[in-house]
């Protein structure tokens, strides 16, 4: 039974892999989730015949409480609410690291120090994976509306974590730990998560939420040395290193440091920089003239943003794009890699609304095609089409890529009223000669288009 | 039991393979993999079973049923929202 077992764990670990492998192209991303999917049932129901386990009916109850309640909310959830789910399944394994250490730290029987010593590191990643990620996921839903900060806040953070380190390591040295000094830990180790993430800000939450996924996949791993389980040990492992990448590739996109999204709240450093308003003034159009715009264009490039997502804009603007192409219009979506919630959340959105794949570009893409296209229809997008990034070296966001949208012949801008961006710094961009605003909410603004230009 | 250089050497290696797989990933991507790796690290449910499994105490029991049930929500919940986004993905020749 023992090879039995040790063997589903390695079918498992290598369908895990083949499943990444498959993830992480479009055209095979859909089985590779499959192969995912059954190496994790081969590994649970294995699982059950582990030798001397008790406890089988309160053990199945829990597999049905956490799996109906896990299962239930993802089928229910909005793609737009998408990233805060994965925050908090994400969290919830987190949790079960943490679980896994305390009942070994309270049974107290090591094999030998190193195996305690990593039951404790890990116990101490799980924990800041859970609390940090319920934050997280509060953040997102709305429930926790602004950032929390205030004076000292590094140092109480500061100290929380000498604590946990303290506790910590008193676990370390004795082999038979009361339970006190457990509790102790875990209660300074899920604080320190709380306090963490409380001063971060929304925007850079999916950074926050892919970091806290490379530390429970750490985690993960931790605990499948102190138990010796070889499946544990390579998927927590893989998922830490290719999180911590994931994690790098999207700090980048946003031209900020880790340390930087992490250590300092967001928007203190965009008040220093005290800015002059942008020359000229908004044009304003309506939606015929816009219609007309793009009707007898060749070639438009759609560059959508969150604020369509919020608008649930995103049907409308497929139905108007494919108006478009059966006029002979040209038409591609540029999708910024920040757009969204999360890199790649856009691209989701986008697919749900069934736009295909291939008529979505990336910036580096897309960028040298705007100088030839006739109209970029922006739609909720704001920050990332600000061209003060390129050119204003004064500007809080100056660095950070952008889509050139700027250059294209003409820009039509459809924006709820006049107010700033998410970063709340003022788009030069509203102000160009070849801009025209479309005031509106997303929905309706897409709505009279797509009547404009079925009656051109 | 792994024990010692055995445990480094498939740290060491599962490492290097799990940055492989991601390096050469396009944006449109990104949030599907993370989400799909947040379900590969569901495998902690098999840990939690196993602790659960060996628990005596009462205290024991309850905290491995917490580990189990948060366990399970981190391997069903990846899969489903993974599954539901990539279910989205199809290029305009499929579309058609």
């Amino acid at each position: 039974m023992d090879l039995l077992i040790q063997l589903s764990y390695f079918i498992a670990a290598a369908l895990f892999i083949i499943g990444l492998k498959r993830m992480s192209s479009p055209a095979t991303a859909r089985g590779g989730i499959v192969w995912a999917g059954v190496g994790m049932l081969v590994a649970t129901g294995i699982t059950f015949f582990w030798p001397g386990m008790q406890n089988y009916v309160w053990m199945t109850l829990a597999l049905a409480i956490g799996g109906g309640a896990a299962w239930y909310t993802g089928k229910k959830v909005q793609m737009t609410d998408m990233p805060q789910m994965i925050a908090i399944y994400n969290g919830m394994g987190g949790g079960a690291a943490a679980a896994i250490a305390a009942v070994e730290l309270l049974k107290g029987d090591f094999h030998s120090e190193v195996f305690l010593v990593l039951a404790v590191i890990g116990a101490l990643i799980g924990s800041v994976a859970f609390s940090g990620s319920m934050i997280a996921f509060a953040k997102l839903q709305g429930l926790i509306k602004r950032s929390l900060v205030f004076p000292g806040q590094q140092l109480i953070n500061l100290a929380v974590f000498a604590g946990t380190l303290l506790t910590g390591a008193l676990l370390m040295g004795q082999g038979e730990s009361g339970t006190s000094l457990i509790l102790a830990f875990f209660l300074l180790a899920l604080g320190f998560g709380v306090l963490m993430t409380l001063p971060i800000g929304g925007a850079d939450m999916p950074v926050v939420i892919s970091l806290y996924n490379a530390l429970t996949g750490l985690a993960v791993a931790f605990e499948g040395f102190v138990l010796g389980n070889a499946a544990m040990i390579i998927a927590g492992t893989v998922v830490g290193s290719a999180g911590t990448l994931l994690t790098q590739l999207m700090a980048k996109a946003m031209n900020r440091p880790l340390s930087n999204v992490l250590f300092s709240g967001f928007g203190s450093h965009a008040a220093a920089g005290a800015q002059q308003g942008p020359e000229g003034s908004m044009k304003e159009i309506d939606a015929t003239d816009a219609a007309v715009m793009m009707g007898y264009a060749d070639k438009v490039i759609i560059v959508p943003g969150y604020g369509m997502a919020v608008a649930q804009a995103q049907h409308k603007i497929w139905e108007l794009a494919e108006l478009l192409e059966e006029r002979g219009v040209e038409v591609k979506f540029a999708i910024h890699p920040v757009a969204g919630r999360m890199p790649g959340h856009m691209n989701v959105l986008l697919a749900e609304a069934g736009v295909p794949y291939d008529k979505i570009y990336d910036l580096d893409e897309i960028n040298a095609e705007f100088p030839q296209a006739d109209v970029a229809l922006v739609i909720g997008a704001n920050d990332v089409v600000n061209p003060a990034a390129r050119e204003n070296p004064d500007s809080p966001i100056y660095g950070m890529p952008i889509l050139d949208v700027d250059k294209a012949k003409n820009v039509i801008v459809i924006k709820r009223g006049k107010g700033k961006g998410f970063s709340g710094i003022e788009n030069d961009l509203f102000f160009r000669d070849n801009t025209r605003m479309l005031y509106g909410d997303g929905q309706e603004a897409a709505s009279k288009l797509i009547a404009e230009v079925k009656q051109l | 039991m792994i024990e010692g250089f055995t445990a480094l050497y498939i740290f060491m290696l599962a490492a290097f393979t799990g940055y492989e797989v991601i390096s050469r990933v396009p944006v449109i991507l990104h949030t599907p993999l993370m989400s799909g790796s947040n379900f590969v690290h569901g495998i902690v449910l098999v840990g939690a079973m196993v602790a659960m499994g060996q628990a005596d105490t009462g205290l024991e029991k309850l905290i491995g049923f917490i580990g189990v049930v948060l366990g399970a929500g981190n391997a069903v919940g990846g899969y489903v929202v993974t599954e539901r986004m990539l279910e989205m993905f199809k290029s305009s020749k499929e579309a058609r």
